[in-house]
């Protein structure tokens, strides 16, 4: 591309020619000047708080911070984050793999409407999604479920907003997907359960473990769908996020901020493993 | 025996098992045609059948119920001042954050495609962390450097800038959470354009800035275009970072959403829906723009 002898002499000979004149350095000032307008901006907005963010869990100490984290309404929170967001996850790779097959091998009117509505969880509003949802499975809604107030709430919420995620990452890769093995295997007398299970889903995995882990990340942090269905009932319904905000509110920043860090590190791990092991799963797509 | 000459076999033998539907499930060798065609009906309808439950259902049901009476509750829900302001201060913040994001996004991108520096890893997990971090955290980190009690608290106090709690604080909020699309749309693009013209133009005499505006940005824009999509639909529809840095103050310093959640809370549900149909409206405007875009830029994905 841009890195044979030739090319190469045409960027030293350029950057030679360009250094003593004036255009060249009016060009690397403004480089500098704009790298620096980016450092500030990225500091005012992203550096600076995370650091006050750790900074304040820190601020108490080792034990502060312990009590904070193992407070058993913060524990309860916790726990019903992760057990939730795990099971959303499952159902989400089952799903999503299934909706990316449909809409990428199967053809039906209004297909396109289909796949142009499945991204609608990434551009609502999450305080719409909660609402929308409790239109139709909340009170008064005309299947007569009512699911208010339960963890089932919580699943469901967090159901719809991390729908896009395994789709979107499983669909292009399903588009590459060379026919002819599936054909070979078929024609050598597989079902198509088997050709899907022993061709088709090793070279998908990279994409659904990358999914998935977007999928937990967005899971475990979630806040505006659930604060309305769950009823954030503490020790019941009462997801992560929402406890980290009544402690906001409550003015207790350190014990929110620890909590913060531990749901942050569990969101960063899961993500740094699946990226790792997409990865490492690549090498072997064929 | 190799994978070209078993698929070659295959290729032959499908003839014999050719069936309606799309050319990818016609080699179903190994089952019947009847077989095929029943596993390919309830797979969509299993497809199908989550999405409605899920996605089409729920949102038949709010669009039912805010229109259930006839147009006129919603016109007078919508037009209320605290729903008007609400609706102006959303769109104020989008003006003010998406230009930013958008000029700043380029820059990142810039800087991680064509930069030679060694804190560029760093640069790729900052464009991650808004996908990783909840709102929430989101809002107590701001509030912890420009809060009252924050870092920054006093210098500002003295100064007499308030950031919490209202219109810089939202600004930061809402720029922090939509800050890695333009970003991340535009890398890859960078990636595939490579540094030959930019060279060209170089040595033609032009200066960085003229390579940037006359070589870089015209090839990607359609790059840019997607990400600042992005970027407005998730500047619009922010929620948990804004509710905690902006006090929620109605008339004052409430967005749509949060004028959404203000309204289910005093029982309003009228004027609930009716804001949150508004917002679901410009979500479709969005999903479409992304589609029609997406075509431009050969992408059918979103993350």
């Amino acid at each position: 591309m841009s890195t044979g002898p030739a090319s190469q002499a045409l960027g030293r000979s350029a950057g030679r020619r360009w250094l003593p004149a004036g255009g060249r350095l009016r060009g690397r000032a403004g480089i500098v000047l704009g790298s620096g307008l980016l450092g500030i901006y990225l500091s005012v907005l992203v550096l600076l708080p995370i650091s006050a963010l750790l900074a304040s869990a820190a601020s108490g100490g080792t034990s502060s911070f312990w009590r904070a984290i193992s407070s058993p309404e913060a524990v309860a929170a916790m726990k019903l984050t992760l057990v939730v967001s795990a099971i959303v996850v499952a159902i989400n790779v089952v799903f999503g793999t299934l909706i990316a097959w449909v809409l990428v091998r199967d053809e039906f009117p209004g297909k396109g409407i289909v796949n142009a509505l499945i991204d609608l969880p990434f551009a609502l509003p999450t305080i719409v999604a909660g609402v929308v949802l409790l239109a139709l499975y909340g009170k008064g809604g005309p299947t007569g479920i009512d699911i208010t107030f339960t963890r089932a709430a919580v699943g469901l919420a967090l159901l719809f907003v991390t729908l896009p995620f395994v789709v979107r990452s499983v669909q292009p890769v399903l588009i590459e997907l060379d026919g002819s093995m599936e054909e070979a295997a078929s024609s050598l007398g597989a079902g198509s359960w088997t050709v899907f299970r022993r061709i088709v889903l090793p070279n998908l995995t990279p994409a659904i473990l990358s999914g998935a882990a977007l999928s937990f990340a967005r899971a475990l942090g979630e806040f505006g769908s659930v604060v309305l269905i769950s009823g954030n009932l503490p020790f019941k319904t009462e997801v992560g996020a929402v406890y980290i905000f009544n402690q906001v509110e409550n003015d207790n920043v350190a014990a929110a901020a620890s909590v913060s860090v531990v749901l942050l590190a569990c969101a960063l791990v899961v993500l740094a493993t699946m990226t790792w092991l997409s990865r490492r799963g690549s090498r072997h797509v064929l | 025996m190799s994978a070209s000459e078993a698929a070659a076999i295959g290729r032959s033998a499908a003839p014999a098992a050719q069936l309606s539907g799309p050319p990818r499930a016609r080699a179903r060798g190994g089952d019947g045609a009847a077989a095929g065609r029943a596993r390919r009906l309830g797979l969509r309808f299993a497809a199908l059948g989550y999405l409605l439950a899920l996605l089409g259902a729920p949102v038949g049901m709010i669009f039912y119920r805010t229109f259930e009476h006839g147009l006129a509750p919603v016109w007078d829900a919508v037009t209320q001042p605290n729903a008007v302001h609400a609706f102006w201060l959303s769109v104020e913040l989008v003006a003010i954050v998406v230009p930013l994001n958008t000029v700043f996004g380029i820059g990142i991108a810039l800087l991680i495609e064509r930069g030679r520096f060694r804190g560029r890893a760093l640069l790729g997990l900052l464009l991650d962390l808004p996908f990783a971090i909840s709102p929430v955290v989101v809002g107590l980190s701001l509030v912890l450097v420009y809060g009252r009690t924050g870092w920054f608290g006093d210098w500002l106090t003295a100064h007499g800038i308030q950031v919490i709690f209202s219109i810089p604080g939202m600004v930061l909020a809402t720029a922090f959470v939509s800050l890695p699309f333009v970003a991340r749309e535009t890398v890859p693009v960078l990636h595939e354009l490579g540094t030959d013209a930019e060279q060209a133009a170089a040595t033609l005499g032009a200066s960085a800035w003229q390579t940037f505006r006359r070589v870089t940005l015209p090839a990607i824009r359609w790059g840019v275009v997607y990400g600042v999509v992005l970027t407005t639909a998730r500047a619009l529809g922010e929620f948990g970072a804004v509710s905690i840095v902006s006090g929620r103050l109605e008339g004052q310093t409430q967005t749509l959403p949060l004028y959404v959640q203000d309204r289910f809370e005093n029982f309003d549900t009228t004027g609930a829906y009716a804001a949150a149909v508004v917002l679901a409206l410009l979500a479709f405007a969005t999903l479409l723009t992304m589609n029609l875009l997406a075509k431009r830029t050969h992408r059918d994905t979103v993350v």
